[in-house]
């Protein structure tokens, strides 16, 4: 047994290490070499050099930047939430429901009447992310499936006030519902990070029919049972 | 011409060329230099002064870009990226690291020895910078060629112990405390190994000149003293504070040891020397076992950078590698190991040199094949201690007790077993 065998082996052992490739995922953006960009436009390294060169050169001195695509579960539970406006019918369960009391729904009458009687239009829907827990209570008791969690993740803000998402935020927010507690969404195989979905496709199949939706097309449930 | 250790200085004879004009500075120059007659000496303190200024300038970008290779190579060895977002490749960050650091408010601790306090960042910096003076970046670049300069290595970069004392002394801060009775601890220890290493070295080159020591080197002493090599080696890296010996700033013991209550530009000025004082040693690593300079193709001041670049590698790659060291394990390391094998390279090297060398003028010669012999012998001698330690050093792996003894004070079955 000679003295000091092991530190060789140790050594070899991160020496294997340094050679193998980075398994870091640089998030928002990572910095691309010049092969990348010239696999990315088709051409070989040489003609890209020729096309392009001062995007090459920005390239080779590590400024070039292209940003990365975090790909996370579809069941992912952002601290965003996804809200369909033409689902929503402004019953306030959720409202109701939630543990801490955080959102805030004020509605007015539409003067409109559907199957189901009196329809109405959401004025507030204010939800204060600073406050919520992620229970997803709400998602679960909303009886139309007008509230979903969402998937964003970059809600840093500097102030507890800018934490409330208001209903216009809500409105103009691209529809990228978390799969989480929607077995519709998941036997559809809907991925968040890949598609929109749109307010027609993500009820359940008992409630294809919606009180928003023209009186002339008639309710889907009932011409379901007539087929059957 | 005064000053006659410049004379062969390349830097120093073109400026003091341009300076001082060919009535002082030799027949090629031009015939009137920038200065007037009579005033050549301004033009030598400014050629000195130069010469010293990038040597000091040299040693902090040195740091800097030590700092930047040793996180780009470490988060390489941990499978990341390191430092990749402050200008291409990340190759601003050491400035943002200083710049920050500059920023930032220089606290003194309440009860600080104030004077003493702000004294020991400079006083470890100093000798760092004055290592590099007698080392030769190449054929003709070099500050001094002094005839003890191996000596002055030696004693110079032992005043890094006064500052670490200093340093912990002045905080009042038990941690700091800690770490530079540590530090002074290990220094001490390893100092004595490290320059008994040398003594090889000097037996065969018979100069402490460092550029005789290069010119010495028909072939490099690293395949000459092999044994002479590893004990530098980890003398070298416990003197500089590294894994596996960096129990003086053990972050995970001690905070930081003896830099704990030091912050803004003097913490800065200790990660200075700390870092410069890596290439530092690269440096004379290379320039006694490496052959200095000299190297085929390329001119002479690349290969030494290349060859203080190989060390600084194996640097980072070790503290990669192992784990920290128990104080009482670097201090039996020291004083158990490294210290006889460096007295068995002593014998070995002087018995060689005696039996192989050939009289020349009161002088014993060694030829190329004479040299290698003495490698061979010290690889040998080398092996041979390791082995012979492996044998005795095996039941003493954990703190002088063997492992049987160990599982008997808490194993009922292993009680049995010894008695």
């Amino acid at each position: 047994m000679t003295y000091g065998l092991g530190l060789f082996k140790g050594m070899l052992v991160t020496l294997r290490n340094f050679f193998r490739p980075v398994v870091t995922v640089q998030y928002p953006d990572r910095r691309v070499g010049i092969f990348y960009l010239a696999k990315k436009a088709n051409i070989s390294v040489i003609r890209f050099l020729l096309e392009s060169p001062r995007e090459s050169v920005k390239s080779l001195l590590g400024l070039v930047r292209v940003p990365v695509y975090v790909e996370q579960n579809p069941r992912f539970r952002g601290e965003e939430f996804t809200w369909y406006e033409d689902r929503c019918t402004g019953c306030a369960s959720c409202a109701k429901y939630c543990p801490l009391g955080i959102i805030r729904i004020e509605t007015h009458e539409s003067g409109e009447y559907l199957q189901e009687g009196q329809s109405y239009f959401v004025d507030t829907f204010d939800i204060d992310i600073g406050r919520c827990m992620f229970c997803g209570i709400c998602v679960e008791a909303c009886p139309y499936d007008a509230l979903f969690m969402g998937t964003g993740f970059e809600r840093g803000r500097y102030q507890r006030s800018e934490l409330v998402i208001p209903i216009e935020e809500l409105k103009a927010a691209s529809k990228r519902p978390s799969t989480w507690f929607r077995p519709q969404l998941e036997s559809q195989k809907f991925d968040p990070w890949k598609s929109e979905a749109d307010w027609e496709t993500v009820g359940r199949e008992a409630y294809k029919w919606h009180p928003k939706r023209p009186a002339q097309s008639g309710n889907p449930n009932q011409e379901d049972q007539v087929k059957e | 011409m005064s000053g006659s250790f410049l004379e062969s200085n390349v830097i120093f004879q073109e400026i003091y060329c341009v300076l001082a004009g060919s009535k002082y500075a030799g027949e090629s120059c031009s015939a009137q230099g920038l200065l007037p007659v009579g005033y050549d000496w301004i033009g030598f303190f400014i050629a000195g002064f130069a010469i010293m200024f990038i040597l000091a300038n040299a040693f902090m970008l040195g740091a800097a870009v030590f700092v930047y290779s040793e996180r780009r190579l470490l988060g390489k060895f941990q499978l990341r990226t390191g430092p990749n977002r402050v200008g291409p490749f990340g190759l601003l960050q050491p400035i943002a690291d200083i710049l920050k650091l500059l920023m930032k408010e220089d606290i003194v601790p309440n009860g600080a020895d104030k004077p003493v306090h702000t004294l020991a960042p400079i006083v470890m910096l100093a000798p760092a910078i004055l290592v590099t003076a007698v080392i030769p970046f190449g054929s003709g670049y070099f500050l001094t060629d002094l005839n003890v300069g191996l000596l002055y290595i030696v004693a110079v970069s032992g005043m890094i112990t006064i500052a670490i004392f200093m340093a912990g002394w002045s905080c009042n801060n038990r941690y700091a405390l800690f770490g530079s009775m540590r530090g002074v601890a290990q220094l001490i220890s390893y100092e004595l190994p490290m320059v008994f290493s040398m003594v090889g070295i000097l037996i065969l080159t018979g100069s402490l000149s460092l550029i005789d020591v290069v010119n010495a080197q028909d072939i490099p002493f690293i395949l000459v003293q092999p044994m002479a090599f590893v004990i530098f080696l980890i003398g070298t890296s416990a003197e500089l504070n590294r894994t596996p010996f960096d129990i003086v700033e053990a972050e995970s013991e001690i905070i930081a040891g003896y830099h704990t209550e030091y912050s803004g530009i003097k913490f800065a000025l200790f990660q200075a020397a700390e870092m410069g004082s890596i290439l530092v040693s690269g440096a004379v690593v290379a320039t006694l076992f490496l052959k200095g300079w000299e190297g085929p193709f390329l001119p002479g001041p690349i290969w030494f950078l290349i060859k203080v670049y190989g060390f600084v590698f194996l640097m980072i790659w070790v503290r990669a590698t192992l784990p920290r060291l128990r104080v009482d394990q670097v201090m039996g390391f020291a004083w158990k190991f490294l210290l006889p094998l460096s007295l068995v390279n002593i014998f070995v090297t002087g018995a060689s040199v005696f039996i192989l060398g050939d009289m020349e003028n009161g002088v014993r010669v060694l030829d190329s094949v004479d040299l290698l012999l003495v490698g061979a012998i010290n690889l040998l001698s080398l092996i041979a201690c390791l082995v012979l330690a492996g044998f005795f050093m095996k039941t003493k792996a954990s703190g002088g007790r063997s492992r049987e003894i160990l599982v008997s004070e808490f194993d009922p079955a292993g009680r049995e077993v010894l008695t």
